[in-house]
């Protein structure tokens, strides 16, 4: 049962055409890796999908709803959470400032302490640092933030945009070792990476996009093993 | 006699601090230079002059106006600033549009009410001054005082404790990230609107009781001082912009009472330029903030 089914998207920036025409579907649990080079569309499919910017044509159809071109706000009430580019912490917020903004739309209080908890034991370097602001964080411990953040939403489905970029093999392993352990939790994953080996070691079923469009989708262990793949994207 | 003129400083530039918050709010959380600003304390003075006129107590035509004048705010920012929003137009285009639009309804208010100085019913205010350790206070700078106090907490309290202040910072850092986390960023920036345009109307009011003088441009040297206060206090600074209010009301007084009254705005604009070349880090360092 898929939850999430993208049909036919396109999204332009004015004339220009960055996406044409993908189609995609992540499965109930799944980790789904999309991966291109620089440029080839991946995050105006993952910020499309969050509703950060409206499609030209398509269906993104998420539990059965069409949801192309709702508001980004109300896309999170059914979800689909976003852990941006660039991490996109709230640098001049406290870390628990963040993580509470993360719950703005869970009403009770009660429950956000109890999300809290849950983020926090999954991240406890952020326990150390709740007071601090969070721009005086390492970029691990901001991505750490931006997920955490993310988990306060309780979200069905997680969408994460380069959670690699900038940071070290070693914290680079830490985050991915991470994702893996959201999976087994039951939150199913859409992942998008440049680092593509460390990507493909992880998903379910991958897709590899080249100039706004879906070039060769599959298993992630066949995709992995595609000479093209290979030769292009994991410095075969 | 120097303790009642720090008084009366301090009493008018409260009313500074107050206008002033509320451009510093709209520029800090809204990212425009929204020269309208001096329109919405105009628009406050003169409904509340109104009101009274009608035989209303200054204590409800306070809030009334400032209410309204919330409301004006929140018509007048979506008809010019929502198209520039969204096509994340720079600092400079709104700074154009909304002083085109603020010199319209100026000009447009004076066509229609004329130039002249309107002065507030006799006895608006009831009761005599009050003294105290040879201090002397009138029920008007009570009310100001009390007004500003009120208006300046509230904003404090509603920025620094309450979820949706802590979103409204959010918003100000992030427009787009605040809206990953479900937060209504159009709605809550009408709601930042509503507030500034509410604390601007109050200032009208407040302004209008102090000097008893109301006319359609008194917003425009208003929001001269509004520069003053917000550049030395630190763009989008809330306690930056209360203490640079004080620090001009009691300039301008002492300016006044001391010098001579004609000298207070070259002393208030000195004080500016002063700043800046001795403090420009002040300055930059919160613009840079914004963009980090």
């Amino acid at each position: 049962m898929s939850t999430l089914a993208v049909c036919g998207l396109t999204v332009a920036y004015g004339r220009t055409e960055a996406v044409r025409g993908v189609d995609f579907s992540i499965a109930d649990g799944q980790i789904v890796c999309l991966i291109g080079a620089n440029g080839a569309g991946k995050t105006t499919v993952l910020r499309t999908l969050s509703g950060q910017l409206r499609p030209r044509a398509g269906r993104i159809v998420l539990d059965g709803a069409d949801i192309a071109g709702l508001a980004a706000h109300r896309i999170v009430a059914r979800g689909m959470v976003q852990v941006p580019e660039g991490r996109q912490v709230f640098a001049a917020l406290t870390v628990a400032d963040n993580l509470e903004l993360g719950a703005w739309l869970c009403r009770d209080s009660a429950e956000r302490a109890r999300r809290r908890e849950a983020a926090l034991a999954r991240f406890p370097r952020l326990r150390e640092r709740l007071r601090q602001p969070a721009g005086s964080l390492s970029g691990g411990e901001q991505q750490m933030l931006a997920i955490g953040r993310a988990l306060m939403a309780a979200p069905r489905l997680l969408l994460l945009d380069e959670p690699s970029m900038g940071l070290a093999p070693l914290v680079v392993e830490e985050i991915f070792a991470i994702l893996a352990s959201l999976r087994r939790d039951g939150i199913t994953i859409l992942l998008i990476e440049q680092n593509a080996s460390a990507a493909l070691e992880i998903a379910d079923t991958a897709y590899v996009i080249e100039t706004g469009r879906i070039a060769l989708s599959g298993p992630a262990t066949e995709v992995a093993r595609n000479p093209a793949v290979v030769a292009a994207y994991l410095g075969g | 006699m120097l303790a009642q003129q720090l008084l009366n400083g301090l009493l008018l530039g409260a009313t500074y601090a107050l206008f002033a918050l509320g451009f510093t709010l709209m520029f800090g959380v809204l990212r425009v230079v929204n020269l309208t600003y001096g329109f919405y304390f105009t628009a406050g003075a003169f409904i509340a002059l109104w009101l009274t006129q009608f035989g209303l107590s200054l204590w409800l035509a306070l809030p009334a106006a400032a209410i309204a004048s919330g409301g004006i705010a929140v018509a007048v920012d979506w008809l010019l600033l929502t198209r520039l929003r969204r096509a994340k137009a720079d600092e400079l285009t709104s700074l154009m549009v909304t002083l085109g639009a603020v010199l319209a309804l100026y000009a447009a208010m004076t066509a229609w009410l004329g130039p002249d100085i309107r002065r507030l019913p006799p006895g608006v205010i009831a009761g005599g001054a009050l003294e105290a350790f040879g201090l002397r206070v009138s029920t008007a700078q009570l009310l100001i005082l009390l007004a500003c106090v009120l208006l300046a907490g509230g904003l404090l309290w509603l920025m620094r404790a309450t979820r949706l202040g802590l979103a409204i910072r959010a918003m100000a850092e992030r427009p787009d990230t605040a809206a990953l986390m479900g937060i209504a960023t159009g709605q809550l920036a009408a709601l930042v609107s509503f507030i500034s345009g509410a604390l601007a109307g109050a200032g009208g009011v407040l302004i209008g009781l102090n000097f008893n003088a109301i006319h359609p441009y008194m917003g425009e040297s208003m929001m001269l001082r509004g520069f003053v206060v917000i550049v030395v206090g630190g763009l989008g600074d809330i306690f930056g912009a209360l203490a640079a209010g004080l620090l001009l009301g009691v300039v301008e007084v002492l300016t006044a009472g001391y010098l001579a009254s004609g000298l207070k705005e070259a002393v208030a604009f000195a004080l500016l330029v002063a700043v800046l070349w001795t403090r420009p880090s002040g300055l930059f360092g919160v613009a840079q903030g914004r963009k980090a």
